[in-house]
């Protein structure tokens, strides 16, 4: 037998459900929470590429190309923001950003 | 019986999924980081066997070489209390179960419904880009010529995965990749400005207030009269000698 186009499918699939699982998870580590974020869009990239593989259309290797450009934005930006938050309160637990809480 | 493709992609998914587990269960963040770069490691692997050189590279180097990198900077930089973000880890095990339960079984439904392509079509731009092709052409019809070309299933010229993503990238992409790189440069700016702190007692030049300067500014004279009179009687004797 082959590996075939559903393989790599249901691969996605569990990585995504794993990532998800950890975000309920790690309900207070903020890193953790990035981290599991960089899984889930590992998880999209792996369906793009395999569909791109399958299908024979290069467009989706390109698509895979600005989500990573835009992830590594994002992640950047979220450790900068996590840098100040963490200098400001000492702790990177999400349940005591309540500060815009009125 | 298992062919070498099918024994790669079950080590590497195995690898990757034991990894993704211990990113969202290790104890330790540094723990966490160095897992996900082994499933990125992984994932490179798989995509290397989907015939995505350029990405799988990519990702080796994007991920791996920076992004981690980055991650593991900012876990060793503070200093995280871990017994009390571990405090209620397992309290929402429950709902994170069904939640993911729930998502797998969703995904689960769609996959068997469908999706039984088995063998690879070919790919588009190994066909079409030709080196000929590529100097014969104005740009623009390459990229037009892209999806137009797998009527036929014959293999013109063997071109790279890393040239055929190039040639749509620079051609039909174009503006999307500049746009890429100024979310990227939006990032850097972000980034510094977000984490800079200017230290009360470090010296710094104001370049505005040097340029603006006036010359009564720096300068002050001040109108007084020599008190101490000229020593008279030793200019006298070198006279005399």
């Amino acid at each position: 037998m082959s590996i075939t186009l559903g393989h790599y499918l249901t691969l996605g699939a569990i990585l995504f459900a794993l990532s998800v699982i950890g975000i309920f998870l790690n309900r207070k580590n903020l890193i953790v929470l990035l981290m599991a974020i960089e899984l889930m869009l590992l998880a999209v990239n792996m369906n793009f590429v395999a569909f791109s593989h399958y299908l024979g259309d290069l467009n989706g290797q390109i698509f895979v190309f600005f989500i990573l450009t835009v992830a590594a934005a994002e992640s950047a930006i979220g450790l900068a923001i996590l840098v100040q938050l963490f200098r400001n309160k000492s702790s990177i637990n999400v349940d005591e950003l309540n500060t815009l809480k009125g | 019986m298992m062919d070498v493709q099918s024994a790669l992609f079950y080590a590497f998914s195995a690898v990757m999924l034991f990894a993704s587990f211990r990113v969202i269960t290790a104890r330790n963040p540094v723990h966490a980081a160095l897992y996900l770069v082994l499933a990125f490691f992984q994932a490179s692997g798989i995509w290397m066997l989907l015939k995505a050189e350029f990405l799988s590279i990519a990702l080796v180097l994007v991920y791996v070489g920076a992004v981690m990198v980055l991650f593991l900077f900012v876990v060793m930089m503070l200093d995280i209390n871990i017994d009390s973000i571990r405090q209620g880890f397992w309290k929402h095990f429950p709902l994170a179960a069904t939640v993911g339960a729930v998502i797998a079984l969703e995904l689960a439904a769609v996959l068997l419904g469908g999706f039984h392509i088995t063998e690879p079509q070919k790919q588009v731009a190994a066909q079409v880009i030709s080196p000929v092709a590529v100097t014969a052409v104005a740009p623009v019809d390459v990229a037009s010529a892209l999806p137009a070309a797998d009527v036929g299933h014959v293999v013109v010229a063997q071109v790279s995965n890393t040239k055929a993503l190039g040639v749509l990238l620079y051609t039909e992409y174009l503006y999307p990749v500049q746009i890429a790189a100024l979310i990227l440069l939006v990032a850097l700016i972000a980034a510094i400005a977000l984490t800079l702190r200017a230290r009360k007692d470090s010296k710094f030049q104001n370049a505005g207030d040097q340029v603006r300067v006036k010359a009564r500014d720096r300068v002050t004279l001040v109108k007084m009269d020599a008190v101490k009179p000229a020593p008279a009687a030793p200019a006298a004797e070198e006279t005399k000698a």
